[in-house]
């Protein structure tokens, strides 16, 4: 049992069956709560600085840990510190302080670290506009850590899907040692919702698998078990290529490709596991949209009218975005004569899309800081059904 | 050779005491001749022997660079080697989780000055319980001898091949005025003091930091005339001051001169301690019920 396990349960236990009226960044920390997180460390931005300011009242209280780092390269620092001394440990962040962890992302991956992080999706590039949302940092989120890699990306919705996400990310990260990215966004973040929050022991939590004994710690099998400090096994963690002993090896091709593709390999041989989406209207459907995040829910009623005047869209909503529920894209592509992908950006998911169907892909990006309108995306669709 | 034993068994016998302290897997050394590296190492392996640390109490956290393999992966403890410039906000991140350990940082003046300057400062302020031992030889050595922010006025390295431009640090002053525990300055020819500063740093609570002037032959000694480790040495005895002499000196006296000893020494409330002290008193505070209680008013 975790160190605080006590006292958090015993905490938690006042929000049970109760509803509250609240932020998606303060129900992604009540989230964390209830997944075990017992570590924070973040540095405040727009619009993320809810959740650590949930965090900064509430962690105190379970036993757990704050701190305001100087930066966002400190804190996912402190983040994989922290793990590595048997914490369950987050960071929440938006666009720029995302792309000032893109380095610890790699090393957490590298390391076989699991830990979440939050990104509050804004309007970029640079500061762009700040207090605005956005879904611009799909493809970094996939791909903003230099070298090969698989990350796991969970984007929601609605408030309540927040809090259910934040769990997930937690276990997930536990269960594949590996960082997870909640891919919010702003308007996600700020929107206030009703949300219930469910008795602390009806959560199911993953816990990660220590070593018993003297397994191998990064390598040997898969997913290999992890250590924290102090067992006697004087652990080595390094971000440089090393054997499945952890010690360093930077010379060898071999030593490179085995730890890689093991880390890559851990990820896409679960995609099935891993990858959870939404499907409504699909059945007889001729034309589908595709969409996450908070533009599903405008997307939602755009189908909704589409199909009260007898055309046949129906709606693909994603919720891991990466990995890519590819098999489901292809396997919808097949059947449907197009698809269309409203989204927050310029088309980075729209890209995705077109990668895995051979009907027709029809973007509809909206940038600027507002998100679609259910006549926009309507609109967008009724020209081409 | 004794009878009895085999020649295997008589090497072993005849090993340093603090041997059992290295990751022998991974020896020797890939420090250069004449590298002030080793020196520091076997300084650190002193102190915590005669503190007799349990080895599970030790968690050595480092960056990049050629002194942050002193204990990644030369010294046998738990390691953590991490990104450039960050072994102080993930070393803060184990000291918090695991405050009964000791947490020592040992790196290079590139990680911790350089790209890591904004940690170093701030977990002064904090004084989180660390211990940093900054090696600092005024050279990015690894990469090849470019411009750090400690090498000094007129330099000329691979990246100042006209002479530098730029001040360096003066990083033990700053790190004291930031307010840390413990500041000290040694070189690698003061090896006796510096293993007692070590030990100093080791039991005295609060961020302690001690910077090592250490030499680097290849890629900053040999530009400045000190092609080997025992020149730098000498060079080191030659020109260090004591800080109770400095203090009687000019600046004009003081120019050139390595001034030695203990900066700071002082009782502060340590950063992990107040976290626990805050959690505790919350425990017996009255809560409400709900996220509609935590807010500010």
């Amino acid at each position: 049992m975790k160190r605080n396990d006590r006292i958090r349960r015993e905490y938690l236990s006042r929000f049970a069956n109760r509803s509250y009226f609240m932020q998606g960044d303060e129900s992604v920390a009540y989230g964390s709560l209830y997944a075990g997180c017992d570590f924070f460390a973040g540095y405040p931005i727009t619009p993320a600085s809810e959740v650590a300011e949930v965090m900064s009242a509430e962690l105190p209280r379970v036993d757990g840990y704050y701190i305001q780092m100087e930066d966002e390269l400190a804190s996912l620092s402190a983040v994989i510190g922290a793990v590595w001394a048997g914490a369950k440990a987050m960071t929440a962040t938006s666009g720029p302080g995302f792309s000032l962890m893109q380095e610890n992302i790699g090393y957490a991956v590298m390391t076989e670290t699991p830990c979440v992080i939050v990104n509050v999706q804004r309007s970029g590039p640079s500061t762009g506009q700040a207090t605005k949302p956005a879904q611009g940092d799909i493809m970094q989120a996939r791909w903003g850590t230099h070298g090969d890699h698989e990350i796991i990306a969970l984007a929601p919705n609605s408030v309540q899907e927040c809090f259910d996400l934040a769990i997930e990310a937690f276990n997930l990260s536990e269960e594949y040692r590996t960082p997870v990215i909640i891919l919010m966004d702003g308007e996600v973040g700020h929107m206030r919702e009703k949300i219930t929050m469910p008795p602390v022991d009806k959560v199911k939590i993953r816990e990660r698998k220590l070593t018993t004994g003297d397994e191998l710690l990064f390598g040997g099998e898969l997913i290999p078990p992890m250590a924290e400090f102090g067992i006697g096994r004087f652990i080595h963690v390094t971000g440089s290529t090393h054997k499945e002993s952890g010690i360093r090896d930077v010379e060898s091709q071999q030593a490179h490709h085995t730890l890689v593709t093991r880390l890559c390999k851990k990820i896409a041989d679960n995609r099935d596991r891993i990858i959870r989406f939404e499907e409504s209207c699909l059945e007889d459907a001729d034309f589908a949209v595709v969409s996450y995040g908070a533009t599903a829910r405008p997307a939602a009623g755009a189908v909704l009218r589409a199909r009260s005047e007898d055309k046949k869209v129906g709606m693909l909503r994603l919720i891991t975005i990466w990995p890519f529920p590819e098999s489901k894209v292809r396997e919808l592509g097949a059947r449907v004569r197009k698809i269309f992908v409203p989204e927050m950006n310029l088309g980075q998911l729209s890209r995705e899309v077109e990668r895995f169907v051979g009907c027709e892909v029809v973007s509809i990006p909206k940038i600027g800081g507002i998100a679609h309108t259910i006549d926009e995306i309507y609109s967008a669709l009724k020209g081409e059904v | 050779m004794p009878e009895g034993l085999d020649r295997k068994e008589v090497a072993e016998k005849r090993r340093h005491r603090l041997f059992k302290y290295l990751r022998k897997e991974v020896l020797p050394t890939a420090f250069c001749p004449g590298c002030g590296c080793g020196i520091v190492l076997n300084c650190y392996a002193h102190p915590v022997d005669e503190l007799q640390l349990d080895p599970n109490d030790i968690v050595a956290v480092t960056g990049i660079g050629c002194s942050s393999w002193i204990p990644s992966p030369y010294f046998l403890r738990d390691t953590l080697h991490t990104t450039h410039g960050r072994p102080i906000p993930f070393a803060t991140g184990v000291k918090i989780m695991q405050p009964e350990k000791t947490v020592v940082v040992i790196a290079g003046d590139g990680d911790l000055i350089g790209i890591g300057g904004n940690h170093l400062i701030h977990a002064a302020r904090r004084n989180v319980d660390i211990k940093v031992f900054l090696v600092n030889n005024l050279i990015y050595g690894m990469t090849g001898g470019q411009l750090a922010p400690t090498t000094p006025l007129g330099i000329s390295t691979t990246t100042s091949p006209h002479g530098n431009v730029e001040h360096p640090f003066e990083i033990a002053e700053l790190i004291a005025a930031a307010g840390a525990s413990y500041v000290a300055r040694w070189t690698t020819y003061h090896v006796f003091p510096l293993m007692e500063s070590m030990q100093m740093a080791l039991t005295q609570k609060g961020f302690c930091f001690i910077e090592i002037r250490s030499q680097c032959p290849i890629s900053y000694g040999r530009r400045v005339g000190k092609r080997t480790g025992s020149e730098a040495l000498q060079e080191y005895k030659e020109s260090s001051v004591r800080i109770e002499d400095a203090t009687e000196m000019s600046p004009e006296e003081l120019v050139g001169k390595i001034i030695i000893g203990k900066l700071v020494k002082r009782e502060k409330e340590e950063f992990t301690d107040n976290l626990r002290k805050l959690n505790l008193e919350l425990r017996t505070r009255k809560i409400g019920r709900g996220p509609e209680e935590w807010s500010l008013s």
